[in-house]
């Protein structure tokens, strides 16, 4: 699960890293009464920026700066509302503006194929790091966590090194070490802070000061350990998801919505991409992604199926059961039960092999509006031809 | 012969009161699968399987009095990092874990202890490893099976199973099938597989089922041209049309300097001889082409 960069610096502040001071508005007239806040607090400039889950606001126009609060307002006016990558901006994040010496990257992140938590550093932070390790490999540097004891002392020492910011050793052991930290206590696989900024302050003294702060966050979260972590599922964004994807989450259900029109329902991810993958090879297209996953009983079937059928496009359906886990039996009950319960009518062909087909052809023969194939690709080519039936009747 | 389980395997089902444990045991006991224990905290004394497999508390009893070498884990993700490190401390040799949806820092930490012990853990949110004939442990329905010498290992659950119809409708047996799992820290790799099939003189021949996501494929790819060089490979990659987005992140992708997309992982595999099928039912008449017969 993704979450918001306000959401993300909730987290590391609570381990304890330097994050400023920031608020977060849905409105122009919100942003604007923060940023009189951060004005009165003794700001010279504030920086607005769209909660969005997707990367690259920046290039789009969704950060942008203001010197006063009236330019805050007209600013956030802007950047509200605005379209980033197909998502609609609904809130942003108003903080000081750092006075910025130098810009760093670091990021804690699951290596899956070392099986360790691993960090990469660099001095070249603020800009995507992914054209860093492109075009100047060198410039990043990447050490394992131990899988027991963490990131170690002398570990953090060295990427600090390497990073050019021994003199601030103390505060960036601190900061390496929370990140590892803030992994661990909310079972994240990504925590990133890019930039990590070396910052001008001006004490109450009047004399300046150089420190480290996370002026931006990014961390993303292990959907199987959300259970155990109950108050994270509260950080999940509703207002970027479909209403649809919400309603499967909460059936236990993958899916992706799609532009085609034939409603796939499939067990199991790897055959699902593939069974769109053959839809689309014999020129149908497939109107979701759907597994209903391991063990799926009879409700969970029907409660798939109401999804499918949610989608007003579709005018066929192509379920494709190997059953493992997930018994036949199982799958054709829910499916009987969907198809009396059906307001529409969309034909539906339906295979189902492997554990308790036989059981499941039972119960599905003579059922109208159910055709049953053999093979997969029998099953495909029936679903498109159906569509372009169903297509030629309208 | 064959690869992890064979006739002579002795299996502990963990978990096997449990619904799915019960279902499975005896899915794999009518198969052939030598069931020597079940164990369920708390039940030791009873029996399961219509009375005829004595369960146990722990692993360490199932051990040194069932004398089983090879563990299936059913037990629910809360539970099961647990299982696997039990069956670990017990010697156990060969573990599957089943059990998806468990939490990947919980796997970081089981892992080690897996290496150290030298036991080689296959999953976890894996369907297990048939050998044709022998045994099968683990979810993969017993019928769509025959006996050969086609040695398959994915990372799907039920795109494997697809796969091993096909190859079985065409002919074509199997020494082993092998689902390694598709979670992002599993026990045992492409790679890893692929080493004990090339040990395998009961295998000629390789099927591998590979998905969008990571570099397995491209490791698995390089693996294979520097090993066995001249044993007939084809592979399938699931996701070719798939939208973006259920790829991992850019931070992995930069890890493994590769985008993860299925042309890049379909480049890999061409450029080291092996062919790749566009439909899982086209894999029986490429490898006749790569000269493998049905048998």
């Amino acid at each position: 699960m993704k979450i918001q960069e306000a959401d993300a610096k909730s987290l590391l502040v609570a381990q304890g890293l330097p994050v400023p001071p920031w608020a977060v508005a849905r409105t122009a007239t919100d942003a604007r009464a923060a940023a009189e806040r951060l004005f009165s607090a003794g700001a010279h400039q504030v920086v607005i920026k769209a909660q969005v889950l997707v990367g690259g606001r920046g290039k789009a126009g969704g950060v942008k700066l203001a010197a006063d609060a009236a330019a805050a307002e007209e600013v956030a006016a802007a950047i509200l509302g605005m379209d980033i990558k197909g998502i609609t901006v609904r809130k942003v994040l108003v903080a000081p503006a750092a006075d910025i010496v130098h810009e760093y990257y670091l990021s804690a992140v699951l290596d899956r194929a070392a099986r360790r938590v691993l960090y990469m550093g660099s001095a070249e932070g603020g800009v995507e790091i992914e054209q860093v390790a492109e075009e100047r490999p060198e410039a990043i540097t990447y050490l394992h966590a131990h899988p027991h004891l963490g990131l170690q002392d002398f570990q953090a020492r060295e990427l600090c090194f390497a990073m050019g910011l021994g003199g601030h050793l103390k505060d960036f052991l601190r900061i390496a070490q929370g990140l590892y930290a803030t992994m661990i206590a909310y079972d994240a696989d990504l925590v990133e802070v890019n930039p990590l900024a070396l910052v001008r302050e001006t004490g109450a003294d009047g004399m300046t000061v150089e420190r480290l702060q996370a002026l931006d966050a990014k961390i993303t979260l292990d959907d199987s350990a959300l259970h155990r972590h109950p108050g994270l599922e509260d950080l999940r964004d509703l207002d970027e998801e479909d209403p649809v994807d919400i309603e499967a989450r909460a059936e236990g259900l993958s899916f992706i919505r799609l532009e085609g029109d034939i409603g796939c329902m499939v067990n199991g991810a790897g055959l699902a991409m593939t069974t769109m993958d053959l839809v689309k090879r014999a020129g149908g297209q497939p109107a979701n992604f759907l597994d209903i996953g391991g063990g799926a009983r009879a409700d969970r079937v029907a409660a798939a199926m109401r999804l499918i059928l949610a989608d007003t496009s579709v005018r066929a359906i192509l379920v494709n059961i190997f059953g493992g886990i997930a018994r036949g039996d199982e799958v054709a009950r829910g499916l009987v039960e969907a198809r009396r319960q059906q307001a529409r009518s969309v034909p539906m062909v339906v295979r189902i092999v492997g554990t308790n087909a036989d059981l499941a052809a039972e119960i599905l023969s003579g059922i109208e509006g159910i055709e049953t194939a053999g093979s997969l690709d029998d099953a495909v080519d029936r679903a498109v031809a159906a569509s372009r039936a169903k297509l030629a009747e309208t | 012969m064959s690869i992890l389980v064979g006739r002579d395997t002795r299996l502990v089902v963990q978990g096997i009161t449990g619904r799915e444990g019960t279902f499975h045991a005896q899915q794999m006991q009518e198969y052939g699968t030598r069931i020597v224990a079940g164990v369920t905290p708390g039940k030791g004394g009873q029996s399961a399987l219509g009375g005829n497999v004595p369960v146990y508390d722990t692993v360490r009893e199932a051990v040194t009095q069932g004398g089983a070498d090879t563990s299936v884990i059913y037990v629910p993700a809360a539970g099961a990092p647990d299982a696997i490190l039990e069956a670990v401390a017990a010697g156990i040799g060969t573990i599957f874990c089943i059990t998806e949806h468990i939490p990947v820092l919980d796997m970081l930490k089981v892992m080690p202890e897996v290496q150290a012990a030298g036991a080689r853990l296959i999953g976890p949110n894996c369907p297990g490893a048939t050998s044709p004939g022998q045994a099968k442990v683990g979810i993969i329905p017993g019928s769509i099976h025959r006996e050969g010498r086609i040695g398959l290992v994915s990372r799907s659950g039920t795109l494997t199973y697809e796969v091993v119809q096909a190859l079985s409708d065409a002919g074509m047996g199997q020494s082993t099938c092998v689902g390694i799992g598709g979670d992002p820290i599993v026990g045992s790799t492409f790679i890893d597989i692929l080493g004990l099939f090339r040990d395998d003189p009961d295998t000629d021949a390789l099927v591998l089922m590979g998905e969008i996501g990571g570099d397995a494929e491209e490791g698995a790819a390089a693996w294979k041209k520097e090993h066995l060089p001249d044993t007939p490979m084809v592979a399938f990659i699931a996701g070719r049309t798939a939208p973006p987005g259920r790829r991992m992140g850019h931070a992995g992708a930069i890890i493994s300097g590769s985008s993860g997309s299925a042309q890049d992982k379909i480049d890999a595999l061409e450029a080291a001889g092996i062919r790749v099928a566009e439909s899982p039912t086209e894999i029986p008449r490429l490898l006749q082409e790569c000269g493998v017969r049905p048998a």
